[in-house]
């Protein structure tokens, strides 16, 4: 607040100082035009220590002024627009300090996260202070409502070799064993990767998670949990996601465009897993169109 | 197949398209009788709804006979159905909390994307709309694919023609619901904003809800006159300042209830919707809410607003004020369709919700593009468009024998 105050005066100190510097190039530069005695009089006004008042005088002055200047313009007037926009510079540059102020403020200190949200949708500082995080990796979650018990959710995931069927981009999973799958990813532009995971987290009807194996052609580790929903609401699934983007930043911008971004993967992935679990069957808008490339038997994006 | 394709602001066209298929096990394909060109076919046709795209099958209205069926549909060959706009997979949360429109498995991944980044949650999908709500190929064609089609068709009994059951389809439950969204007591008074088919819907449903009176506003005689013949008093907003008439009309006090059977694009010269028009046509705006900012002035104080109209985007100038201080109820959505088609097939059977009196006119498919020009140009002589795929091509589109209206 103090500092709002402080702000709110140098403002009006510039605006003030403004005025002052206007009326004395008016004195400097139209006396025949300006009678002395108007002169002092707005000087008078102008830096008066009621510089609200000063203010609103003025602005009435400026615009009874503008007759004087339609006819100073002809030789070499106008500076009276270049103060104005000068005083609206000052005041921005002031209103910016003020805001850049008071967004400092709002940072959050040095203590401990306040919010009971997961680490994926942190922002910010925050974010920066999230549990686990490492550098040059990337964090990506959904959590979705499946309208059923978490029990039969977790027997369908844990059965890697089913991603396929709700997984866009995960062309084929191979078991090696109950703990290790051989994935086979499209990957933007046609490509694929090839990824070993190995199961590390393993809790019956709560969690799975899994890492790619040090040989493995992207680095990736994932982890799905199943908490129940409120009674009668079936179960929040919530998939997380922890990847080194290819290529950094710009990688995953690119991906972004190419809609193989992870964050967009796993909310369709995510939305997918809970129409198949719900109804059977994953909706698919595949229908006919008056577009030739089309088949109605193919979904159209 | 032949069915009517979207290509661009105000062209469409019938064209040959390919013939829909089984895609997943709880589908079935209907062979389509009946389908009808609906009032927010306009939104479509004037270009007001993003993500339609050229090529796509339009149609929301639709019945027909069940010609296939998934292993999981629990249909029949042979049966004869009506088919809701709205798609829902009744399962999911809200399907079992019968907010059938609100469904969340409809609407694919893919296309839910866009609904999600808009309004914060994906949209249920409907039949023939934009790739907001979907992307699903419309009934205004000779066959359709109805998926989840062991929740959605309802069986029509024998004994009821198509033109008697067709609207089960939207209207009708549109029209029920947004003057159930209305919550009338008795001795209300309802304003209905607009008289096309929702507005005559909703006007017939106050009443069987317990309304006492009912005024029906438009500019357009002939369909001011079927609301008339429904029992409402009407306005025509051309001959009368409509908040001037409502306010004298109630005794000062203004509608308990108002309805917005308009939508997206208002009608009329009052300076908002000049406004909403210049900008809805240089690309600044969407929606053209002349109708929904009077209604909430109009309302009485504490009174209920329904919104069944169409709206897709951003307003400004909402009377937030007045909907704040005067204490209004606000409900709104696209319809809960399975909720209402067996209980209105009811009152159908019973003789209680007329649903022909309305129609103007019969056309062959082939005549769609036709059609909707008459429907966008000339609204009041076309009151409702019944197109059927098997009537003669070359047949003339007449204006059917229930009704010939007279001017007002």
């Amino acid at each position: 607040m103090a500092q709002e105050i402080k702000d709110n005066d140098e403002r009006d100190d510039a605006v003030v100082e403004n005025n002052r510097r206007e009326v004395e190039r008016a004195a400097s530069q139209g006396p025949d035009e300006i009678s002395d005695r108007e002169i002092e009089a707005r000087a008078k006004r102008a830096l008066d220590g009621d510089r609200e008042q000063g203010i609103r005088r003025s602005a009435a002055r400026d615009h009874d002024d503008r007759k004087y200047h339609d006819r100073g313009d002809r030789n070499g007037g106008g500076s009276n627009r270049a103060l104005i926009g000068l005083g609206l510079g000052l005041a921005t540059a002031g209103a910016a300090a003020f805001f850049f102020a008071k967004s400092r403020e709002d940072d959050i200190g040095d203590g401990p996260l306040l919010s009971d949200a997961p680490d994926h949708v942190l922002r910010g500082k925050a974010l920066q202070k999230a549990r686990n995080t490492e550098p040059g990796t990337a964090l990506v979650g959904r959590t979705v409502t499946v309208n059923k018990p978490k029990q039969e959710l977790y027997a369908v995931w844990r059965d890697f070799t089913r991603f396929p069927e709700f997984m866009d981009n995960v062309r084929q999973i191979t078991k090696i064993d109950e703990q290790r799958s051989e994935w086979l990813i499209e990957a933007p532009a046609g490509a694929t990767v090839q990824v070993r995971t190995r199961i590390v987290e393993d809790e019956p009807g709560n969690t799975i998670a899994w890492v790619s194996e040090p040989d493995s052609q992207i680095e990736t580790a994932g982890r799905v949990e199943f908490a129940d929903a409120p009674p009668g609401r079936g179960t929040y699934v919530r998939l997380v996601m922890r990847y080194t983007p290819p290529a950094g930043t710009l990688g995953r911008m690119v991906a972004k465009v190419m809609q193989r971004e992870p964050q967009v993967q796993a909310r369709r992935d995510l939305n997918r897993f809970k129409s198949l679990m719900e109804t059977g069957e994953i909706a698919t808008n595949a229908s006919p169109s008056g577009r030739k490339s089309e088949s109605p038997t193919e979904a159209r994006v | 197949m032949r069915a009517l394709t979207w290509h661009g602001r105000h062209d469409v066209r019938v064209d040959t398209v390919p013939d829909p298929e089984i895609v997943n096990p709880r589908d079935a394909i209907i062979k389509v009788t009946s389908t009808a060109i609906c009032g927010s076919d306009l939104h479509l046709y004037d270009a007001y709804i993003p993500t339609l795209r050229a090529g796509d099958v339009l149609g929301h209205e639709f019945m027909g006979e069940v010609v296939e069926v998934g292993s999981k549909s629990t249909l029949k060959k042979g049966q004869r159905v009506v088919v809701p706009f709205t798609i829902s997979c009744g399962q999911c949360f809200f399907c079992e909390k019968q907010q059938f429109s609100a469904c969340d498995n409809s609407n694919p991944a893919e296309t839910s994307d866009a609904s999600e980044a808009l309004m914060g949650h994906s949209m249920g999908a409907a039949f023939g709309y934009a790739h907001l709500t979907g992307g699903y190929a419309g009934g205004q064609a000779e066959y359709v694919r109805v998926p989840y089609s062991d929740v959605g068709p309802l069986v029509v009994p024998d004994g009821l023609e198509d033109d008697q059951v067709l609207f089960l389809s939207d209207i009708l439950p549109t029209g029920y619901q947004g003057a159930f969204n209305a919550d009338i007591e008795p001795g209300d008074t309802v304003a209905v904003w607009g008289c096309g088919p929702v507005g005559l819907f909703a006007i017939q449903s106050a009443f069987l809800l317990g309304a006492h009176r009912v005024i029906a506003i438009d500019h357009y005689p002939n369909r001011l006159k079927l609301a008339k013949e429904k029992g409402a008093d009407i306005l025509d907003y051309r001959e009368v300042n409509v908040l001037d008439a409502l306010k004298e009309m109630t005794g000062g006090i203004g509608p308990d209830a108002v309805i917005d059977c308009v939508g997206m694009e208002s009608h009329g010269m009052a300076i908002d919707n000049v406004v909403d028009t210049v900008k809805a046509h240089t690309f600044l705006g969407t929606d053209r809410p002349h109708a929904l900012r009077q209604m909430i002035i109009a309302c009485r104080k504490g009174g209920k607003v329904s919104i069944p109209g169409v709206y897709g985007g951003f307003v400004d100038k909402f009377p937030i004020g007045a909907l704040m201080e005067k204490g209004l109820q606000v409900k709104s959505g696209q319809t809960h369709m399975q909720r209402w088609m067996k209980p209105l097939l009811e009152h159908i059977q019973k003789g209680e919700i007329d649903t022909t009196w309305f129609i103007s006119h019969h056309a062959p498919l082939e005549q769609a593009a036709e059609m909707y020009r008459h429907w966008h140009d000339e609204q009041n002589t076309y009151t409702k468009i019944v197109l059927k795929p098997e009537m003669a091509k070359s047949a003339q589109s007449t204006p059917s024998a229930a009704r010939v209206i007279e001017p007002a």
